[in-house]
């Protein structure tokens, strides 16, 4: 096990990169703790599996160095680096039995036969297969050979990192579930540093203890799912992140308010002048309907999606929505909206601002 | 619900049952004439039952064929499929030179089986063949009209010059249909190169595999024209195959009774091994559907 650090680490597909628009990963350090559960999240194409295949060494990076422990080993083999990694799709070996698959990263490293068995019929019984174990893997339902990937893949103990490119794609929303408070689970266990890429934001909070927001080849926001929700890094991650995502309205910020085309938002800080493209951004969760006090709100739809009420609505043409809580009564004399100050966040050209005292 | 009822549909099948009547069942049937029939000529047949089939069963001059045929299609199967596998799997995946192997590959394939015979029989001819006059030049002596072993080995050569890359396209088809991901899996499970072959590359090309090793079975088993342009069967009968006895037993002696017999047995041992083919084919989808 060992702390997996990237440095000035940049890809391209291209041999001969004319540009950053180029690159699918842009330069990026990063330190990746030794057994923490980390969450890569992002929308497809935003180079998620890409970092992912550079860790484990299947894709050499066009530039920059990973460092596991002090170790380099840009340079290694995949085999080298001691890694496992389960795919989006299911990989099993079909001519072999479902024991054979499980006992395969073992037996090829020399293992121990008492030890294999051991450890495969301990792994079978975590991921469900104990009855199993004699089968042909061909002909197994997807989610069964899922299952035995993600076996295979947990079934050294002894490896740097266990990586996961969205692997409960294939999996039925109730297995879902289970495999997921089980991988957690296991990583309280044993304590490997995990590494899952998903772009299911659910996914990935319940997951990690450390949510990493990819963005267009950037690593966007490092942080805990609380911070991800308080204090988006990036309106990305104010968007990506939440249901619906954070609202975001151009706004001019002086001092401790901004105005929104001309009408006053009081804010939580004092900012600095902004040059630039300026916006405020406030999660739904923190906007509260009122009648009269805030911004005049024109409510478009109602969404009642059981636990509490969507209100899609606009403010000065940008398109707003507010979570009402169960048991408030939505009607036409709430006309205008307020935001709470100390969670509005402010962003210039994108990027989060810190404010200072009021 | 109620079915129509019109049995004028009948006419709609009478175009196909024609051309299956003239260009499979009459031809067949007449062979089948010929095999119970006997003629001391002036196109007078009497029936002999099933004579001429005992008569062939116990032919030394058959067992030879045959044996010789068994060879042929055991010794080309042994090179051409192995090699076929490791052609494939040295072919490059991707790009121009993927495209530049293919056209290659696939050059040999179209090329006429007479003038493949044709190539190969000037190719070694001691006197002005490239082959032939460069072998005796440097000492060996090579002469696949005088020597049976010599006959064979130009036989067998050109047929894994003219085959191998049918097995080899095949083998990289099913090659091109294994997702990377298997490969990257078996790179993180640290499998050697046997183990990705044994455990992948084999099992996503037993289906393709069997294809072309059935198809390369046939063809050799009823191989002709390549062997008659070459070596005409000699020297001696040392390369005489059962496509080409049939044809000497047919035309050249004009015995119409023993070669209608001996060609409706050659026909089954075909059709036999089709069926056990077809069989395992089928058995091993099953397996997969499960």
């Amino acid at each position: 096990m060992a702390q997996i650090t990237l440095s000035k680490l940049a890809h391209s597909y291209f041999p001969k990169p004319r540009g950053e628009q180029d690159f699918a990963l842009k330069e990026m350090d990063h330190v990746w703790q030794d057994g923490g559960a980390y969450a890569l999240l992002g929308s497809s194409g935003c180079g998620k599996t890409t970092l992912l295949n550079i860790i484990s060494g299947l894709l050499k990076p066009s530039q920059g160095r990973v460092l596991f422990g002090d170790r380099d080993v840009t340079d290694a083999e995949t085999s080298e680096r001691n890694i496992a990694q389960v795919f989006q799709f299911p990989v099993v070996y079909d001519t072999m039995t479902v024991r054979d698959n499980l006992a395969f990263p073992l037996r090829n490293r020399g293992m121990d036969a008492a030890y294999i068995k051991a450890r495969v019929n301990q792994i079978a019984a975590m991921i469900g297969m104990d009855a199993m174990l004699d089968r042909k893997a061909r002909g197994l339902t997807a989610d069964a050979k899922q299952k035995i990937s993600l076996g295979r893949g947990m079934v050294r103990e002894d490896v740097n990192a266990i990586l996961f490119d969205e692997p409960l794609t294939v999996i039925d929303p109730h297995m879902k579930w289970e495999l997921r408070t089980q991988l957690k689970q296991l990583h309280r266990e044993f304590g490997h540093t995990m590494i899952y890429v998903t772009h299911d934001q659910t996914e990935a909070l319940t997951f990690a203890d450390k949510v990493v927001v990819m963005y267009d080849g950037r690593v966007v926001q490092m942080g805990t799912p609380e911070d991800l929700f308080e204090r988006p890094a990036h309106t990305f991650v104010g968007y990506f992140i939440g249901s619906p995502g954070m609202n975001l309205l151009p706004a001019d910020i002086r001092g401790d308010t901004a105005y929104v085309q001309g009408a006053p938002v009081p804010l939580g800080a004092s900012y600095a002048p902004i040059a630039g493209k300026s916006q405020i951004g406030i999660r739904p969760e923190y906007a509260v309907l009122t009648r009269g006090d805030g911004l005049p709100i024109t409510i478009r739809r109602v969404e009642d999606v059981g636990r509490h009420r969507i209100i899609r609505g606009e403010v000065a043409g940008t398109s707003v929505n507010v979570i009402a809580p169960e048991g408030m009564a939505v009607d036409t004399t709430l006309t205008h909206v307020r935001f709470t100050p100390d969670r509005i966040n402010v962003y210039a050209d994108d990027w989060r601002v810190e404010g200072g005292a009021a | 619900m109620d079915k129509t009822q019109n049995n004028k549909a009948w006419f709609l099948v009478l175009p196909v049952l024609v051309i299956v009547a003239f260009s499979a069942i009459i031809p067949l049937m007449t062979v089948v004439n010929y095999s119970v029939n006997d003629t001391f000529g002036n196109n007078e047949f009497f029936l002999v039952g099933l004579e001429w089939f005992e008569e062939m069963v116990t032919s030394s001059r058959l067992h030879e064929a045959l044996g010789r045929q068994i060879l042929f299609s055991a010794i080309i199967l042994a090179i051409e499929v192995p090699l076929g596998i490791y052609i494939a799997l040295n072919m490059p995946k991707k790009g121009f030179w993927a495209s530049v192997c293919l056209v290659l590959m696939s050059l040999p394939l179209l090329i006429p089986f007479n003038v493949v015979g044709t190539i190969w029989q000037i190719f070694g001819r001691v006197d002005i063949g490239l082959l032939g006059h460069y072998l005796s030049k440097i000492g060996i002596d090579y002469n696949y009209t005088n020597d049976p072993l010599d006959a064979w080995i130009t036989v067998i050569v050109m047929d894994v010059w003219h085959w191998t890359s049918l097995v080899a396209l095949l083998c990289y088809a099913g090659l091109q249909s294994i997702p990377n991901a298997y490969y990257q899996a078996a790179r993180v499970d640290q499998a050697s190169r046997w183990s990705v072959f044994r455990y992948i590359e084999l099992p996503k090309m037993a289906g393709v595999l069997l294809i072309a090793i059935l198809l390369r079975f046939m063809d050799s088993f009823m191989i002709y024209t390549e062997p008659f342009v070459v070596t005409g069967g000699g020297p001696g009968n040392s390369t005489t195959f059962l496509s080409i006895d049939l044809v000497k037993m047919a035309i050249g002696q004009f015995d119409l009774g023993p070669a209608a017999a001996f060609s409706l047995m050659y026909f089954l041992v075909i059709l036999l091994v089709s069926w056990v083919f077809y069989t395992v084919m089928t058995n091993l989808d099953k397996e997969e559907g499960k």
